[in-house]
Parts: structure tokens; sequence; C-alpha cells
């Protein structure tokens, strides 16, 4: 293993060090809006808004989709637009129905 | 004749075969656990009454095994980054204290459980019980299969580190792979049963 | 395989190895993508003649309402088959001896089946066994026959050979797959003998109905499961194998028709079937935890109400179930549509007319195959709004499939067809497949399902599809492929047989089925609807598709017989006996070793230069140079 390469690997060690940190961060931080137990709405956003953070944080670096091939990529994009597709299943169930007048 | 590409690179896609292997299977529990959380969303809505989960579950312990969670990915990834600098006994050791992690995770989460079942509170008394001890349940088994694949990796597979130490690290590096979405479900599964 | 990986860098070693593995290694527990492609097309066979035996026995019932049901007719013949299997093996111990024995068991299964009080007292069939029957004749004939016939058995054999790779990325993970099938399908046959039958909720298993349904609907989750685990691990293998190990010079776009419809079969296995997955763990949680997923509040059954927390939804299940279902359809299709387009190239002698199109309609097709699945669904009190998204969403779906169609009979064209065993089912193929995606159009606007929703109508049109579609694809398959497999071809005059009975009759069994449920009658019902005033005219059609169906079954008993002679007695051919320029073909030896080319193939040009202008022959192999 060439040095350039060591010298890479100690880079991304405190990456992952200062992710670490982050996602404690944003752990307290989640709990703590909790306890102010918002309205519904604002409450369901900002508890995911937290979570897309934290969860985006773990695959880009953790699982180094930061610097991925494209082929990866590819299949992801596909899988999220199924995704979404799949989303869409309770949007069907309860936005337009027939029901007994 | 050898099957190409198991460790070195393909040169128009620049990947080795399990590494897009996991990634596709990794696509197709997105789209599992997307299916519960989509039910989720529709049995909620369509309820009449649907309780806070801070009403009805233990978020100080939640939160300890998010913490615990998220320490065994950084865990992990290290492990990796060890056999990547070629030093194996911290590699070891990283490894070990993943799979300590994953140990105390579901040593916590059998404690909830059993509380849950000693209050009475079973999947069949509310539908917010039922979705929750699905979604932890086979999130649940999924981190038991992390720890057996990780257990092989620190134990009996690491033998192949003498042998073919690039395909070892890339082994290691697909466990981790899917270690880190199994902590990244969790991410996502206690805002949502927890906290909302 | 890691130590056969790294023990066997040369061929002519990997041989020497392979010819060290044990009986156990080599047949049984086998990596081998070419005897796992076997061990799954041979198991998939014997579950389609299975579910085949089923639907015999609910058409005698349709065509003989309440009257005892003969059944040595049933029992006898599948015995015979399975005499004259082994007295082709001689009782030497071999493959033929293995299914004769099975066919043996077939029968006595079918004799177990067709005797019991709580089944068919005094031989009168009850209305809950014919559910179980329709059940699991739906249940065996989509995810234990066509599925892994489809994509398991030539999906494993013949996509490695074509893009000159000397397995499958992952070869155990490829035997996982099987076993999982194989446990999957053991689990769906034990559940036909626990008390209450097998499942009988039909093979869409509808809650709330399978959720207060008996026993054997558990077992049809769990087998389910296996199931669904079993395509999981193998798409991923499919996906991994045909990106990562093409040989060199096989460009995407120089790929075969046939793997390019396995590369997308494969993504809608990979991305649809986890719904079902997640929908099948709730209904097992509803069944066996209590918990009411698919159970609304206050629900009565048989006048009692149901002791339940409640709060659930029906419709979710449907949801979840044709978020997987409507794919599974293309999963169905797109691999017979692969192999059509290899045989009518081979048996045309021209390219293959719009190559890049196929490709490019098979990719739309998948995608598009993931949001159209509410069409399922417009009985459900869908409104308007989202009936009209899914109208629309099916009526684009059907763009491509026309582009497939049409592309593949232009390819007929100007060609010096050859009418080969397998052209002629390649030929079948066309027109009924036609005829079965143009009656789904109906279907797919809401205001002519309103009518034509559950009735025999919908039998009608997806049987065409799968029947005379996918299986005479398959068949042209099993035809085509078979020389490369044992070396000797089929018997051309049993094949034209074969082809003549089946094409003939298979269209009484379903073309009725139009006519019926035009006439309103609905399907599952266990007397053919003797019970409705409006179906009165229409009864006696029933004994018609009835006679059709078993016309249809004694021609496949010249399949079978076929099938087994021609093992010893085909005609002997070398490696390339259909001119083939594939490089399973024109590269690997007749039947390819373990590590399937003597040497690395390397690819050279596109998959179908059939009659080049200029050339000495009238077919150009992938990997002849310049």
């Amino acid at each position: 293993m060439s040095e350039a390469h060591a010298e890479d690997i100690k880079k991304h060690v405190r990456t992952y060090i200062m992710v670490f940190v982050a996602l404690l961060a944003l752990t307290v931080v989640t709990v703590a809006i909790s306890t102010l137990h918002l309205s519904t709405f604002a409450a369901v956003t900002v508890a995911l808004i937290i979570a897309v953070i934290k969860g985006s944080l773990v695959a880009s670096y953790f699982m180094h989709l930061i610097s991925e091939k494209k082929l990866i990529y590819a299949v992801l994009v596909l899988t999220v637009v199924f995704f979404v597709g799949l989303m869409f299943l309770p949007v069907g169930a309860f936005s337009d129905k027939i029901t007994m007048p | 004749m050898q099957i190409p590409y198991t460790v070195e690179l393909r040169s128009d896609t620049g990947l080795f075969n399990a590494k897009l292997g996991v990634w596709l299977f990794l696509a197709s529990e997105v789209m599992l656990f997307g299916a519960l959380f989509s039910s989720y969303v529709l049995l909620r809505v369509g309820a009449e009454h649907w309780p806070h989960g801070w009403e009805e579950l233990n978020i100080p312990l939640a939160t300890l095994n998010t913490v615990v969670l998220i320490s065994s990915s950084v865990t992990m990834v290290m492990s990796w980054a060890s056999l990547k600098l070629n030093n194996f006994k911290k590699y070891k050791m990283y490894m070990g204290l993943t799979i300590l992690c994953a140990l105390i995770f579901l040593v916590v989460k059998a404690f909830e459980y059993g509380h849950k079942f000693e209050i009475g509170h079973l999947p069949g008394t509310s539908t917010f019980l039922a979705i929750y001890f699905t979604l932890t349940g086979l999130h649940g088994l999924h981190v038991i299969g992390g720890i057996i694949l990780n257990g092989y990796l620190w134990g009996p597979g690491s033998k192949m580190w003498q042998s073919a130490p690039d395909r070892f690290t890339n082994r290691v590096e697909v466990a981790g792979l899917y270690w880190h979405f199994v902590d990244l479900v969790w991410i996502f599964l206690f805002p949502v049963l927890y906290l909302l | 395989m890691d130590q056969h990986v790294a023990t066997a860098p040369h061929v002519g070693e990997a041989h020497a190895h392979h010819e060290e593995l044990g009986f156990l290694r080599k047949y049984v527990f086998s990596i081998d993508h070419k005897v796992i492609g076997l061990q799954y097309g041979i198991t998939a066979l014997l579950f389609l003649f299975f579910g085949f035996t089923l639907m015999m026995l609910m058409r005698w019932q349709l065509a003989h309402p309440n009257h005892p049901i003969p059944a040595m007719y049933f029992i006898v013949p599948i015995a015979i088959i399975g005499v004259v299997v082994l007295l082709i093996s001689k009782f030497k111990p071999s493959l033929s001896m293995l299914v004769g024995v099975l066919f043996l068991g077939l029968a006595a299964l079918v004799s177990y089946l067709t005797s019991g009080d709580d089944r068919m007292p005094g031989g009168i069939m009850l209305p809950e066994f014919y559910n179980q029957l329709g059940a699991m004749h739906g249940t065996i004939m989509v995810f234990l026959g066509v599925v892994p016939l489809a994509v398991g058995a030539f999906g494993n054999y013949v996509v490695p050979l074509q893009i000159g790779a000397p397995d499958m990325a992952f070869p155990k993970l490829n035997a996982v797959s099987y076993w999982s099938y194989f446990v999957g399908g053991v689990v769906m046959l034990v559940s036909f003998f626990v008390p209450g039958g097998a499942a009988n909720s039909g093979w869409t298993s509808y809650s709330p109905l399978a959720n207060v349904a008996t026993t054997g609907q558990t077992y049809w989750l769990v087998g389910m499961v296996f199931l669904i685990t079993s395509s999981l691990l193998g798409s991923v293998n499919f996906i991994v194998t045909i990106i990562q190990l093409r040989a060199k010079g096989m460009t995407f776009m120089r790929l075969p028709f046939f793997v390019w419809a396995q590369f997308v079969t494969s993504f809608l296995l990979l991305l649809a079937f986890p719904p079902l997955e997640a929908a099948g763990i709730l209904q097992l949680m509803d069944r066996l935890a209590g918990t009411s997923f698919f159970l609304p509040s206050g629900l009565v059954v048989a006048g009692q109400p149901l002791q339940v927390s409640g709060g659930g939804h029906p419709i979710l299940w449907q949801h979840l179930f044709w978020f997987l279902a409507h794919p599974e359809v293309y999963v169905l299709i797109l691999p017979a549509m692969g192999i059509l387009g290899e045989v009518i190239a081979n048996n045309t002698r021209k390219p293959l007319w719009g190559y890049k199109s196929l490709v490019y309609a098979v990719i739309f097709l998948g995608f598009m195959s993931f949001i159209v699945w509410a069409h399922h669904m417009f009985l459900t009190g869908m409104g308007t709004v989202i009936s009209a998204f899914f109208q629309t969403t099916t009526m684009i779906i059907s763009i491509p499939s026309i582009i497939i169609l049409t592309a593949l009979i232009i390819s007929l064209w100007g060609g010096s067809i050859r009418f080969t065993p397998p052209m002629l089912f390649a030929l079948a193929f066309l027109p009924m497949f036609g005829i079965g995606g143009l009656t789904g159009l109906p279907l797919g606007l809401a205001p002519t399902d309103i009518h034509l929703h559950d009735t025999y109508y919908v039998i009608g049109h997806f049987h065409y599809v799968v029947a005379p579609g996918t299986l005479f694809a398959l068949f042209a398959g099993i035809y085509y492929w078979y020389p490369k497999v044992t070396g000797r071809k089929l018997s051309d005059m049993m094949g034209k047989i074969h082809f003549w009975g089946s094409f003939v009759s298979i269209n009484f069994v379903f073309l009725p089925m139009f006519i019926q449920g035009f006439a309103g009658v609905s399907r599952r019902l266990s007397d053919g609807a003797q019970q409705y005033a409006h179906a009165q005219n229409m009864l006696p059609w029933n004994e018609v598709m009835s006679i059709g169906a078993w016309v249809l079954g004694a021609f496949q008993v010249v399949f079978i017989v076929n099938f087994f002679w021609s093992l010893k007695r085909g005609e002997s051919v070398g490696d390339n006996p259909w001119q083939a320029t594939t490089l399973e073909w024109s590269a690997a030896p007749t039947p390819p070793p373990h590590g399937n080319f003597t040497k690395t193939p390397e690819v050279y040009r596109g998959p179908y230069e059939y009659s080049v202008p200029g050339k000495s022959r009238d077919f150009t192999p992938q990997n002849e140079a310049d």
C-alpha cells in the first residue's frame, strides 16, 4: 500500500469522527425537539428533515456514496424513483375515494 | 475458468462483483422497508386515533440504542480503515466493538419488549403496537443477521487475511455497507415510531 | 467454490477438478450454473404438470358440477406416464428414472387429493376443495412453474453462456436461491396435508378473507417468503453477472435480446418483490400474532363479530399485492419475448428488425410496469381522478408491448423461414400474445372494467398471455436449447404433433372464456355458474373448454415422451446445429463443460448477423473476427 493511500485513509478516519459527532448532536436535537410536542405537521417535518440529514451523512461518508461509481448512483436513482412510487400508495388509497353520500 | 472481478475492478464499471451485488440487495431492502413505511403512513392517516410514540414507548432507552447503533457504524468503518492501513490487530478490536454494540442494542431492545409484554401491550393490542413490533422486529432480525455476518468475519472468516488480504478487505467493506444500512433504517425508525 | 476458483486457473484443470466431484456435489448441491438451471427446469416443469392436473380436476367439476369425478381417469394416466419414463430409463439411476419415480409420486398425491371426506366425499368435489384447487393452481403455475422456468432455468443456463462468462457471478448464492425455491415448493405441497387443506383464498390471497382462512393460508405465506427470497437472490446474481461478467467486446448493444429481457426482468424482481414480502409479513402477523393490519373495526364473519383490535385496511393488502403482481406479469412475459427474439432471428436467417427499439421498449416496459398496479382495483371505491391516472398509464404501457410485438412480426418479413418445432411455437406466440394483449385493453379502462371485472373474460385474457403466450415461448426455448444441453435434438415429428395438437386445443380452452365473460359469468364459481339464470345458455361452453383441456393434456404426453426418448435416441448434433450466431452455440462445446468455454471468447459484432452480404455463410458468429 502506497504512502499516499495511507494518508488518504487517515484523512477519512478524521472525517468519520466528525460525522460521528454530528450524528450524536443531531440525535440530541431531534429528541429535544420532540419534547416540545409541536403540532403534528411541524413535528413530522422537523423529525424527517433531521432523519434525512442523518441518513445522508451515514450514506455519504460511512457508505462512501459521496465518491462512488456512476453505476451505483444509477441503481440508487432507480430505486428512489420506485420508492417514491411506493409512497404514492397511501395517496392512492385516501386522496380520492368514492364514499356513500 | 476463474470468475473474474471477484477482487480486481472491472475497468468500465470500476467495481468488483460483490460491491455491486450488495448495493442491489440494499436497493431491494429499501423497497422492503419502504413498503412497510408506506403501510405505516396509510394506517396512521386512516386511523381515528393514533397515539404519540412518546406516550407508549420508552424514549430514553431508544435514544441510548440510537447512540449505540451509530457508534457501531463508526467502529465498523474504522475496522475497514484499519485493514486498509494493514493493521489487523486494530481490525479485530474495532470489529469486536461493532459486534459488542450490536449485542448491546439487542439486549436493550429485549428489555423494551419484555416490559411491553409485562404490562400486556402485545402486537394485537392496537395497530400502533402492531406496526411498532413488526418494524422493530424486522429490524432486529437484520441486526441478528449482521451479528452473524460480522461474527464470521471477526472469527473463522478472518483467516482469509493471510491468504487473500485484498479479497478479505473487500468482504469487510461489503459487510460494512450492509451494517450501515441497518443503522440507516434505525435512524428513520427512531423518530417515526418514538418521537412522532 | 473459493478453492475451486483458486486452484483452477486453467481450463484443463478446471475440467479435471470437475470430474473429482462426488454425485452430491455434482448433481444435487452443485454450484455450476448449468446444473442449477437444469434443476430449476426439471422442478418447474414438474410443478407445471402438477398445476395443470389441478386445473383438469377443476375443469371436470365445471363440466359436470356435483357429479362424482372419476379419480382413476387422473391417477392412471399419470402413473402410466411414470411407468413409460421408467421404462425409457431402463431402471438405471438417471434423470429419467428420478422423473419417472416423481410421476408415480404425483399419481399418489392425486389419489390422495381425490379422496377424503373433507375434499371429495363420494367423489363429489366440495366447494371448499374447489377453492383450494383454484388458489393453488394459480400459485403453482405463476410462482413455482413459469417464473422458475423462464428466469431460473433459461436465465441460469443461457445467460452466462450468451455473454461469454464462465459462470454466474455468485455461484453459491445461485445454489441457495434454487434450494430456497425448492423449500418454498415443498411447503406449498405440504399445505395440502394440513387440516382444512391448502390455501383457499385465491392466488391473490385477498384480506380479510385470507386472514380468517384455514391453516393452509399460513403455509402459503411461509412458502411465498421462501419463493420471494429465492427470486431476490437470483435477481441480484443476474444483474451483477450481466453487468460485470460480459466477455471482452460484449457491449450492452451487442447483448442478445434474451439477455436484455432477463436483465430488465431481474430489476422487476429485485424492486417489486420486496413490497409483497412486506405484505406477506404483515399478513403473517395478522394470522399469527393477532394484529389487524388488514382487518377493519367491526368486521363480522359468519354472523359473528370478529374479536380483533381493528383499525386496519383490507385495501392496503391489494395495493401491496398488486404493486408486486403487475410487474410480475412482465416477469412472466419478458423472458418469453427474449426467447422469441433468439428463435425468430435464427429461423428467419435475418437480423431482428429494430433491435434497438426492442431494447428500449423492454426498458420502458419494465419502468412503466411499476405505475399501473391500481388498474386491478378499479372496483375498490377508487375515485375518478386516481382511476384516470392509472387508466392513462395502462394505455401508455401498451405502447412498448405493441412495439415489441410489431418488431418481432416485421422480423419475419422477407425471411426464408425454417419451420422447425421451436419456430412453430414462436410463430404461434405472436397472434396468441396479440389476442391476450389486446383483450387486456378493455380491462385497463375503468368503464368497461366495471362490467368485465372478475368474469371469465379476465381469466381468458391473462391465460392467453401466459398459456399460449409465455408457455409456447418456453416450449420454443426448450426445443431450441435442448441440443446444447444434451447434444441431441428433440424429435421433429413428435415436436410437430405436440405443437399442432397444443395450438388447436388450447384455443378451445380459452376462447370460450371471452364469450362467457361478456355474458357476465363470474370466475371462481365451483359449479360453473349453474345457479345463475343469466348464465344458463353459457353452460355448454364449460364442457367444450373441459374437452379442450383434456385434449391439450393428452398432447403434452407427447412432449414428455419426446423429452426422455430423445435423451437417448434423438439425432446427435454438433456444437452449432441451428447455425446460430450467439456465443452459447458458436463458442461453447456441446454440452458445455464446467467453466463453459475452452478459451475465453472475444466478441466482435452484434448478436444477429445473419445473411450478411458478401460472407460465405449465412451466419456470422459474434466471436468471429473480421
